[in-house]
């Protein structure tokens, strides 16, 4: 059966060891994280987790079944496909040879990012966007030379109705 | 009310009704000790923690409650560990209360401070590290209700020195709702019909019960329900005496060791019902050949069970008590008239599988484990609590001895636990202290928790263990003569100890059998010693469990005797 990339959001307890409790059901089980963040949200004791997994159907089916069934998930959702809008954001530290400079810039202005940090040698470029987006700048960003990248992995709301 | 942690700890195990603890004192639990002794509550002071726990996990399973069981912290907490995994593999409901260091201390290695909490997180069903004095009452009424609702299992109670020491002023909490959590009792009504028209089509109908049935006290509805529709019952491990053992429609276990016909008619059937149980390994063999013609039903209470290791037909999430008496009023509606003809055929193929390939073993001179628990089966007329080790003791006492009533077979089924049976016989005969209380247990298995024969004598528990004494690792050396070319690779066990000398010196009774004439006076004196016994049975060495299924193969292709 083919894998396919999931992506869940899950309201949690805002607790302590509750994150490991979701990540240790994941390394426990043997299902994989492909990225995972989580902040809290607008209510103070609860806190909103987004996973990104990549699974056949079944284990798909298993790993929200797990997941509901952990105390402190209060609600589970998955946010694959068009229903949910999902953004990643990077911080990329591109080599910037004086040559390359306009180069990087034309690229960081049709990405619609930023440069948010310059230095003789390098820039730090901000970016926000979908999955898809993000591989195309990296792709770019590439054979210019990345010294650094951090991602902060795949965030997920559902659309309201419109 | 102004109250200690301490004392609100025993303010709230009394309310849970609570009335038998299985501990260990140390350190950090001194202060909630010096309550304990002023109330009613029992306390079996064990050996080794993990005793308390398997003892907490024998009287929860014979007596139907929730098991608790106090440790201190560190070693104290960490010795639970195999109890606590055992129990969650077996969805028993217990509470563990492990002390903590003071909460000022967490964090700063100090004396027997240990993360338990992060360590035990796995293997709970849920726990908690109490954050303060005023968070503790919630905390207990939770761990209790979350250890017995639903699918039941162990629940950690981490208590820092300084919570059970402060004073607060003590609310009793009336009512304990969790937003997060809501099981589903209640069955698909509509599921439930289709599995009545499945019934009604079906021409080779089986069910498969497992641990479920006997936790949700469904045994009674299950039988019922058997009869009624004229189902042949097969069971787990953890099923067996969910149905009666000798009722004639009893097929025997299913599995790795099940009987020749339970296997067979799995095999066979068009129909599997499956009611309470999780499709462990052991019972599957080859998950694509398992029940390979049937359309499976499944009813668990745990949505995690379904669909996990074999694909079913019919779903149904809800409680199995409440699922089997919704089934036997719908039964009571649909046309069951011809239904003694139309199993006529399938009984018939089942008996003569009975007939031809029977549970048996080969008849010598040598003294025989299997005879030994016929004959215990024998003089105790099938009404023992019965606890086991784990490996061939375990197997044996699963195939020989036959369970018409549910809570009277007590194994470490899931986690394979050795060491088992003695701590969990002590703690079955303090839940039920009228019964005859039974570990069947291997000459390997009985040295993992042996000092527990102490607890029996000091708690005056009249426990009788019956070793089926091969000097081997038996299990283990029945896979190395089987599968590895007869290298018996670090299983003999030719040191022991004189297990009848070793009895005297705990102050307990100690017995020993060497043929087989000598089984049943062995027995008979043993069984009617009014204290603990020691029963040693120097049973052919090399006598393997049969039927075997080996590892990854369908179980329809078994190696028989």
């Amino acid at each position: 059966m083919e894998e396919t990339k999931h992506t869940m959001t899950m309201l949690v307890d805002n607790q302590p060891g509750v994150l490991s409790r979701v990540a240790g059901l994941f390394s426990g089980k043997g299902f994989n994280i492909e990225s995972l963040c989580t902040a809290p949200t607008m209510d103070p004791h609860i806190s909103r987790i987004t996973i990104v997994t990549k699974a056949n159907p079944p284990v798909i089916e298993q790993i929200e079944k797990q997941l509901r069934k952990l105390v402190n998930v209060v609600k589970l959702r998955d946010m694959t496909g068009a229903k949910a809008v999902k953004r990643e954001m990077a911080l990329i530290c591109v080599r910037a040879r004086p040559d390359l400079r306009a180069e990087i810039l034309r690229i960081v202005d049709i990405f619609r990012c930023k440069v948010i940090d310059v230095g003789a040698e390098h820039y730090i470029i901000e970016v926000t966007g979908d999955e898809g987006k993000l591989k195309a700048l990296i792709n770019l960003l590439k054979p210019m030379g990345i010294k650094k990248i951090a991602r902060s992995g795949t965030l997920a709301l559902y659309r309201e109705p419109k | 009310m102004k109250l200690t942690g301490a004392q609100i700890l025993m303010q709230v195990l009394q309310e849970e009704g609570v009335d038998t603890i299985f501990g260990f004192p140390g350190g950090a639990v001194i202060d909630i000790y010096d309550e304990l002794d002023k109330t009613d509550i029992r306390h079996i002071l064990v050996r080794h923690e993990q005793g308390a726990v398997h003892a907490a996990d024998g009287y929860a399973r014979a007596g139907n409650r929730v098991g608790v069981c106090l440790v201190t912290s560190g070693p104290g907490a960490t010795n639970t560990v195999t109890g606590i995994a055992s129990a969650y593999m077996d969805s028993i409901p217990m509470v563990i209360l492990t002390g903590q260091v003071p909460t000022q201390l967490i964090g700063n290695d100090a004396f027997q401070e240990v993360d338990i909490v992060g360590i035990t997180r796995p293997c709970t069903k849920h726990n908690y590290l109490v954050p303060s004095a005023e968070a503790f009452p919630r905390i207990i009424k939770e761990a209790f209700y979350l250890a017995r609702s639903g699918r039941p299992g162990p629940v950690l109670v981490d208590i820092p020195k300084d919570v059970a020491k402060a004073v607060i002023d003590y609310q009793p909490i009336e009512e304990v709702r969790l937003k997060s959590y809501n099981p589903t009792y209640e069955p698909n009504m509509k599921q439930l019909k289709k599995v009545v028209h499945l019934v009604e089509a079906s021409q080779r109908p089986v069910i498969f019960a497992g641990g479920g049935v006997i936790l949700a006290g469904a045994a009674a509805e299950l039988t019922a329900f058997a009869r009624k529709v004229r189902i042949p019952v097969t069971a787990s491990l953890m099923g067996l005496g969910a149905f009666p053992g000798t009722d004639p429609l009893w097929l025997g276990m299913l599995g790795m060791h099940g009987t020749y016909r339970a296997n067979m008619s799995t095999g066979a059937c068009d129909l599997l019902i499956s009611i309470g149980v999780r499709f462990d390994d052991r019972v599957t063999g080859k998950t694509d050949a398992f029940a390979a013609q049937a359309k499976i039903v499944h009813i668990d209470i745990d949505p995690t069970s379904i669909r996990k290791n074999i694909p079913v037909t019919i779903p149904i999430v809800g409680d199995c008590k409440i699922s089997l008496q919704h089934l036997n009023q719908l039964i009571e509606q649909a046309d069951m008239a011809d239904v003694e003809q139309k199993r006529q055929g399938w009984l018939a193929q089942i008996k003569e599988w009975k007939n031809t390939k029977p549970l048996a073993y080969k008849q010598e001179d040598t003294l025989k484990p299997q005879f030994v628990v016929e004959k215990l089966y024998e003089l105790t007329n099938g009404e023992a609590i019965i606890t086991t080790e784990v490996g061939q003791n375990q197997m044996w006492a699963a195939q020989y001895y036959h369970f018409d009533q549910p809570n009277h077979f007590i194994t470490s089924g899931g986690l394979g636990c050795m060491g088992f049976g003695l701590p969990a016989a002590i703690g079955a005969q303090m839940a039920c202290p009228d019964k005859l209380v039974i570990d069947i247990a291997g000459d390997g298995s009985i040295q993992m928790n042996i000092q527990e024969m102490a607890t029996a004598v000091q708690s005056g528990l009249p426990v009788k263990v019956v070793i089926l004494n091969n000097a081997y690792l038996g299990m283990v050396r029945q896979w190395q003569e089987l599968f590895y070319g007869r290298r018996y690779a670090c299983t003999g066990m030719d040191c022991a100890p004189d297990f009848v000398k070793l009895a005297e010196a705990y102050g307990a009774v100690g017995l020993r059998a060497t043929k087989p004439q000598e089984v049943e006076s062995v027995l008979k004196e043993g069984l009617s010693a009014s204290g603990p016994v020691i029963m040693d049975f120097k049973v052919d060495r090399e006598e393997s469990v049969y039927p075997m299924v080996p590892a990854g193969a369908p179980i329809t292709e078994m190696l028989l005797v």
